[in-house]
């Protein structure tokens, strides 16, 4: 998929996940969004990069920071934000909120908010291929606070054991909540961690989407052509708190905005500018298409219903018997 | 109608794995030690050579690692049998059983289920000291979106597998350790049993000993015991602790309204006192003396002999709290 994305696709793609999340963040402020929202912003180019090195038949494991990964997964926006509202047409039919998402059409496999609980579930998905012979890849997403669980340690080692075909994307945006990388790391070469397991393992620019695009479809290729796992290490910031609830007294203003100077998005669209390969007008005209569609999505949440209190017990377990 | 031959529980759980092998190319059995060692109570002994590395595999001491694998794995369409050494090590795969396996297909509106079968053997009474000896299914039956299974007797050891693989949903099969060598007969005619039903093991009129597991064989040699001095007690195994068979629990306080819960975890929070809840708010007027219950207790399971004896229910405890309850 990611030689036919153009660079102005690739950023169409960041900017819908910024202007949807800066919608989120004016919904939740409005309570029409409730629990914990963590946001992605600052860290769009990762997960465009990526799902763009991916197939439609490879499978997805996100994070509780996820609304990136499953917008550029494909997954409907409208679907995406009538989960956030709690609205049974939701993606997850409201049960699971904004760190929740699901889409069995489109292998994503949620969504799951505890630190490193995805990496197994990876190294199963792709077990299963490699027992099958299947060629499909699993891509899964963590910070790099997740490297510091036992389950990563164990999940790199099962990959690399069984030879599995993995893609390790580590998202390292320096932060865990607010506990820096070097305060909570000895060794804070995330990729000489994988190294050891005998897993390829890459440092990436991940404010730039040229670079993650590059690097996830090498290493999507090298997996797929039966590689093993890759380990991937994108270096990125997350320019919002935490989650809504967080002062940032861990970090500097100073810091972010450093930062913000090489925002994915803004940077990308200089760089399209600059090179004469996206006007002021083609611009102007991505936005208002976003903006669209993000109103279209919000106003899908609005018109969502309530899943009616008698379903609570439903899908407990599965209807409909054996299997 | 064949006549039923007789087999150890071991060899009973060993025939349904390599029934279930044979039967489904999407079954496969990982765990540590299942394959070059055998299994380590020789369950999986000879499997490795039957169907290769591939379906019998060996995987690192990474518990949340391989159940996690195995959830995956089930989310992805197979249907892995998981062997966790003991309940004591799955400890370390309870974020994998409890956050994910529990949870995924609810979460996820009901797009996601986790066909996974989790096998592990549990329970104490070979003076393995506290670290080996939890008897922690009670727990795991606290927890929706789980099926907790404890085959109690030969013929559930054989069956229960293939029912929990045909399961949509993520099952625990609990195996007493102390249960492996147990004979017991296996009707040649046998089939797939539900993980949904009690079972009453012995009939009685007197009094009713409710338990599972690996309580059931000192259970019945109490009742056996109390027939010796007169009293008839029936005995209910639960086989299942998750969902449990309420309507068989009800029937049997009422049959003989008064009822002794043997249970080797301990009382406080544990699935004895699931029942005895069950029983006061089901069936409380049935009764004609106290629900009584032998338990585990309330210490970490020690190491000498005459200590881990006195700390784990007992026949004769079973006993003495059926004649009691009797005499009143």
């Amino acid at each position: 998929m990611s030689a036919s994305r153009s660079p102005k696709d690739l950023l169409r793609e960041m900017l819908r996940i910024r202007r949807f999340e800066e919608r989120c963040a004016e919904l939740y402020q409005a309570e029409k969004i409730r629990g914990f929202l963590h946001l992605y912003i600052g860290e769009e180019a990762v997960a465009v990069g990526v799902m763009g090195a991916l197939e439609p038949q490879d499978a997805v494991v996100a994070t509780y920071r996820e609304h990136g990964h499953a917008l550029a997964r494909g997954i409907d926006p409208g679907a995406i934000m009538a989960e956030m509202y709690g609205k049974l047409e939701g993606c997850s039919r409201g049960r699971g909120g904004s760190m929740h998402l699901f889409d069995a059409a489109k292998r994503f496999y949620g969504g799951n908010a505890i630190v490193g609980g995805g990496l197994p579930l990876a190294v199963g998905l792709a077990l299963a291929d490699h027992l099958r012979g299947s060629n499909r890849v699993t891509a899964v997403f963590f910070g790099e606070g997740a490297v510091a669980e036992g389950e990563f340690h164990e999940s790199m080692n099962l990959a690399a054991l069984w030879h599995l075909p993995v893609l390790f994307c580590c998202e390292n945006n320096l932060y865990a909540m607010g506990t820096a990388l070097e305060r909570s790391e000895s060794q804070t070469r995330l990729t000489l961690k994988a190294a050891s397991y005998e897993v390829p393992a890459w440092e990436v620019d991940g404010m730039d989407v040229l670079a993650v695009g590059e690097a996830a479809g090498k290493a999507v290729e090298s997996v797929r052509a039966g590689g093993g796992p890759h380990f991937l290490e994108f270096r990125t910031f997350r320019f919002r708190a935490h989650s809504m609830f967080d002062p940032e007294l861990y970090r500097s203003k100073e810091e972010v905005e450093i930062w913000k100077q090489r925002d994915p998005v803004e940077v990308f669209r200089t760089r399209l500018k600059a090179d004469g390969s996206l006007s002021d007008d083609e611009w102007e005209q991505m936005e208002r298409e976003v903006t669209e569609e993000i109103d279209g999505a919000v106003d899908f949440a609005e018109r969502g219903t309530w899943e009616p209190i008698e379903e609570l017990t439903r899908f407990v377990y599965s209807e409909g018997g054996s299997s | 109608m064949n006549s039923p031959r007789t087999t150890t529980y071991r060899e009973a759980m060993r025939e349904a794995i390599r029934d279930a092998m044979n039967r489904d190319d999407r079954v496969f059995l990982m765990g540590e030690d299942v394959g070059r060692y055998g299994g380590c109570y020789a369950v999986t002994k000879g499997l490795l050579e039957e169907f290769g590395p591939e379906r019998i595999r060996d995987t690192p001491l990474s518990e949340s690692a391989f159940v996690g694998a195995g959830i995956g794995a089930a989310l992805a369409g197979m249907r892995p049998i998981v062997e966790v050494m003991t309940v004591n090590f799955s400890l370390l795969a309870l974020d994998q059983i409890v956050n994910t396996a529990a949870l995924y297909l609810h979460m996820s509106g009901g797009q996601f289920n986790v066909p996974v079968v989790i096998r592990m053997a549990t329970g104490a009474g070979r003076q393995l000291a506290a670290q080996h000896s939890h008897s922690l299914e009670g727990w795991y039956a606290h927890v929706p979106g789980l099926k907790v299974a404890t085959p109690a007797t030969v013929e559930d050891a054989r069956w229960m597998l293939s029912t929990a693989l045909e399961d949509p949903d993520p099952v625990i099969i609990f195996e007493h350790a102390s249960m492996y060598n147990m004979e017991g007969e296996l009707p040649l005619d046998g089939g797939p049993v539900d993980l949904a039903t009690a079972a009453v093991r012995r009939s009685g009129t007197d009094l009713s000993l409710i338990t599972y597991g690996g309580s059931l064989p000192k259970t019945l040699a109490a009742a056996e015991e109390l027939a010796t001095m007169g009293i008839s007690a029936g005995v209910l195994d639960l086989r299942v602790l998750r969902p449990l068979d309420t309507d068989a629990i009800i029937a049997a306080v009422s049959a003989t309204h008064r009822v002794v819960v043997v249970d080797e975890g301990w009382k406080t929070g544990g699935i004895s006192a699931e029942i005895a809840a069950i029983i006061a708010e089901n069936a409380v007027w049935e009764l004609d003396g106290p629900i009584k219950r032998v338990c585990s207790e309330e210490v970490p399971v020690p190491y000498s002999r005459h200590l881990e004896e006195a700390t784990l229910p007992q026949v004769q405890d079973i006993v003495a709290a059926g004649r009691d309850l009797v005499a009143r």
